[in-house]
């Protein structure tokens, strides 16, 4: 498919090296020459330099043949603006990103009014999904899969776990609970595992579900946590507004400390509920002053990774029983792991697997295309939601007759209202909703590829 | 550095080069030329061996290519392909000294067109068929060959850099976002326009084989005729379709390329302007100099053009001895050899391009000195250039310059005249093929010691190269590091 990215900044440059190497043809636009030139020696593209919104720029890059774009600078309003023009000059698909939240109400009328057919914003993805995992504070990462039927939820093994060194086979002995482990993250390798696969304390793992059996799996595993009622958020940026909203509107205390005061008085203007601090939140003072102590669960979102992760670390020594911290840069998490802070929050991945998820689903029309797609194990792993359909071969045969590739795992089956944790004797029928994990080597567009 | 994959590609290019020894064998085959036939033979399977013993050796390669392992990579695909060509001519016996086959090779390989060959019409069929055909496969380069049947999918580890290392200019980007796709048009275009050449050849009542050698000469701007004359003996027409065509083949490839997308802009393009005005220039001037000595003014207008065409774009052809031309056309001729045509073309020289980056930093230069803070912008075509281009513009000419003394001076040790030395080293540095005086259109560098003649060597590969790839290889950095 051809595809052009407008603006090469962090979010472009996820999407430029992910789309190129699934094999699409891909043109970036941006102003600035030497980020081109980094993209250039990263991926096999081609760059154009100017600014996307104009008309000569847009047909240099090739508009009248691409299938879709994606604006993705750092003004909103380039963003739209070059949607716009690029669905007037030809069919494309169009994708912005919209951050702000002073249009996030008006999103709906892009999409039916201006033609748009996708707004991201990275920051109400972050919040959204901080919020989520504060819901069940002993899982690291939680993503939804059939309309939030299954999930996949990362867990550390403590020391001393019912699980430690016990192979995978005996798993519904110990738990109790009808899971899967589909994914194991060990020494900073992805492993998909089988049955013989020995767990061993500090590996994280990725345990498919049921959503209803989520509670009862946190017990079994003797790791139920009380539920979080005051939340101290570090940094006042956009992600913090959405995720404080979204806290006070679940009943949840929020305290948010920001050194900006001018940033101060809109968020407290915005946010009457909230309890907004004007203070720098690396200064130990402050947050001593302002309760760390007292508080359930600490979030930094500052705009320096450095100072998330330092503000992580210290909240962790200071014993607040959950702590999230948000990374651009992933490169350091494993560092931090191995000191405590175990969750980390990149919005760069999050939002670069909404869009993929979207042109993958755009590159296939033809059924079994890809429903959603979510990156685990730090973007190693991936689990792909596919719905069975007409043109999907082996339906009906037991999976374990099946010839499946190597490093592919069918992490669950919802068919109606429940949802099939499945073994070798359960099978594929038109209409399931079917997870995939498989290793990110792995592109997988179709659900036929998952047969060797 | 990541040696196995430099090795997988070096085998790569070694069984390709075997293939395209195919062409020529068969031709010596069927003119029943035994000396030829064994040397061609001979060499490919040996290069087919060392070729797949590579490709087993780095079995296991990782699939990342680096600034630096681009760099080597072409400078050593290069070496090596000239190492395994220059075997035929020294195993038929018809270059006795495998020196002078290796200059011979890399003369053709990098389009230079100098030869050492005091009678070309002795050679056999097949070995003058494979001196021309290289000058086609170095013209576009064998590694953008390479990428072109790579398929342009998953997993392409070529990049940017390998085709930047290969390809003549001072920036070069793609036509099309894949770089496989890219290669594979660069090569559509550059068929195509030799096969036209070919037809307008045959045209003229040339014949094939000769058509074919002629045109190979021309696209590569090689310069390697195939009678000793050169092409004076051709017909006017036939001259004239090799001046046009020399023309063409000189200007950037992505113009073409441009040119049926958005005919507009490619009118436009500032180096394709600047050198078509330099060359109309040239040839006006020339015309009028040379006027008197021949006559007529349809005849000087025609030598005129056929020359200049064939030295700005780096050829090398001669239709007649302009040793004899008086001392301005020669120094036109001299500053169009330093010149050469358009980058992303298939000639030599250090490229229009650069001459128009240089005049504009100069320009930018001195207004800045009457005026300290005023800011300058370099734009080419409507855009700004990269600060870097810039600097690796001057980058590139002190290497030019260092590399043009050094060699002057140890050629200048086997007791020629100046013009003759000088004019050698400008010749292969640039990748034109004749000089003036003894290495002028009617003479050769059969006559230069083994020193000169290896340095000579150097520096067709340097200039074919832009200098850097082959420096990449002086530098002990990558001798150093642990190779895995």
């Amino acid at each position: 498919m051809k595809i052009i990215i407008v603006g090469d900044g962090k979010i472009g440059f996820a999407l430029t090296e992910r789309l190129a190497k699934d094999g699409h043809d891909v043109v970036v636009i941006d102003r600035d020459p030497r980020v081109l030139e980094e993209c250039q020696q990263a991926a096999d593209v081609m760059a154009i330099q100017g600014n996307g919104a104009s008309m000569d720029v847009l047909k240099e890059a090739g508009i009248a043949n691409a299938e879709l774009l994606i604006a993705a600078t750092s003004s909103d309003e380039i963003n739209i603006l070059c949607c716009i023009m690029a669905g007037k000059l030809s069919k494309v698909h169009t994708i912005a990103r919209v951050r702000s939240p002073e249009y996030s109400k008006q999103l709906n009328f892009l999409k039916d009014e201006m033609g748009l057919s996708m707004t991201f914003s990275p920051e109400f993805e972050t919040a959204m999904e901080i919020s989520t995992l504060l819901q069940f504070p002993s899982f690291l990462k939680r993503d939804r899969f059939a309309n939030g039927r299954v999930e996949i939820v990362e867990i550390k093994i403590p020391k001393g776990s019912v699980l430690c060194d016990q192979p995978l086979s005996k798993l519904y002995e110990l738990i109790k609970v009808r899971v899967l482990v589909c994914a194991v993250e060990r020494d900073n390798t992805a492993y998909i595992p089988s049955g013989s696969f020995t767990l061993h304390e500090n590996d994280n793992i990725y345990v498919t579900a049921g959503s209803k059996y989520l509670t009862q799996l946190i017990k079994n595993l003797g790791l139920m946590r009380e539920r979080i009622k005051q939340v101290m958020i570090i940094g006042g940026s956009r992600s913090a507004f959405y995720l404080a909203s979204q806290l006070i509107g679940a009943g949840v205390g929020v305290t948010i400390i920001e050194q900006s005061t001018e940033r101060c008085n809109e968020l407290a203007a915005l946010l009457p509920k909230a309890n907004v601090i004007e203070g720098d939140g690396s200064r130990r003072n402050v947050l001593d002053e302002e309760g760390i102590s007292t508080a359930d669960a600490l979030v930094t979102l500052t705009n320096l990774d450095e100072e998330n992760l330092i503000i992580a670390l210290s909240a962790v020594q200071k014993g607040v029983p959950k702590v999230i911290a948000k990374v651009n840069r992933t490169e350091y998490i494993d560092t931090f792991r191995n000191l405590g802070v175990d969750t980390f929050i990149n919005p760069k991945q999050l939002s670069c697997a909404r869009v993929v998820r979207y042109v993958r689903a755009m590159g296939n029309t033809s059924g079994g295309s890809v429903q959603a797609l979510h990156y685990i194990v730090g973007g190693r792993a991936e689990a792909l939601e596919f719905v069975v359909s007409r043109s999907t071969r082996n339906r009906g045969v037991p999976l374990a007759d099946m010839q499946i590739r190597d490093n592919i795992l069918i992490a669950s089956i919802s068919r109606g209202s429940h949802t099939i944790i499945p073994s070798g004797i359960d099978s594929f029928n038109i209409g399931d909703t079917v997870v995939v994990v498989t290793l990110a080597e792995n592109v997988i567009l179709d659900l036929n590829e998952i047969f060797a | 550095m990541n040696t196995k994959i430099i090795g997988r590609y070096l085998g790569t290019l070694l069984m390709l080069e075997a293939v395209f020894l195919i062409p020529p064998t068969l031709i010596s085959l069927f003119n029943g030329e035994t000396k030829a036939f064994i040397g061609l033979i001979l060499t490919i399977p040996l290069a087919l061996g060392i070729g797949l013993l590579l490709r087993i050796l780095c079995r296991r390669y990782i699939h990342t290519l680096y600034t630096k392992d681009g760099l080597v990579l072409v400078a050593c695909s290069w070496i090596a392909l000239s190492l395994f060509g220059a075997l035929p001519f020294a195993i038929s016996g018809e270059i006795p000294n495998y020196i002078d086959s290796f200059f011979e090779v890399v003369s053709g390989f990098t389009t230079t067109g100098a030869s050492i060959l005091k009678d070309v019409e002795s050679m056999s069929r097949g070995l003058l068929f494979w001196r021309s055909f290289t000058h086609w496969l170095g013209g576009m380069g064998i590694l953008v060959f390479l990428m072109a049947l790579e398929p342009s999918q998953k997993g392409n580890s070529f990049t940017l850099h390998v085709m930047r290392a290969e390809s003549p200019g001072p920036s070069v980007s793609k036509l099309v976002p894949r770089i496989g796709l890219t290669a594979k048009l660069l090569y559509s275009i550059y068929m195509t326009m030799t096969l036209a050449c070919i037809f307008f050849l045959l045209l003229g009542g040339m014949p094939l084989f000769d058509s074919i050698c002629i045109a190979f000469g021309t696209a590569g701007t090689g310069g390697f005729g195939i009678r000793n004359d050169s092409m004076a003996s051709y017909s006017p027409y036939l001259q004239t379709v090799v001046t046009i065509f020399m023309a063409l083949f000189g200007v950037n490839f992505a113009v073409y390329h441009l040119l049926l997308r958005r005919p507009r802009a490619a009118l436009k393009d500032e180096e394709v302007r600047l050198y078509f005005i330099i060359m109309l220039a040239s040839i006006g001037i020339i015309t009028l100099n040379i006027l008197p000595q021949i006559g007529s003014l349809g005849q000087s207008l025609h030598q005129a053009a056929f020359h200049v065409s064939s030295i700005m774009t780096t050829t090398g052809f001669a239709i007649s001895d302009y040793n004899l031309w008086p001392p301005l056309s020669h120094g036109i001729l001299l500053l169009l050899m330093v010149l050469g045509a358009c980058a992303g073309s298939t000639g030599g020289g250090i490229k229009t391009a650069r001459l128009l980056l240089l005049y504009k930093s100069m320009r930018a230069g001195i207004k800045r000195m009457l005026h300290p803070r005023s800011v300058q912008v370099i734009t080419l075509n409507g855009k700004a250039v990269d600060p870097s281009i810039l600097h690796g513009l001057s980058v590139y000419f002190s290497a030019y310059i260092f590399i043009l003394v050094l060699s002057f001076l140890i050629v200048s040790m086997d007791g020629f005249s100046v013009v003759t030395n000088f004019s050698a080293v400008l010749s292969c540095l640039n990748n034109i093929g004749p000089g003036l005086d003894v290495v002028g259109p009617a003479g050769n560098f059969s006559a230069f010691s083994i020193p000169s003649k290896l340095v000579l060597t150097l520096d067709m590969l340097l200039g074919r190269l832009e200098i850097f790839p082959l420096l990449a290889l002086l530098n002990p950095e990558l001798y150093r590091a642990k190779n895995k």
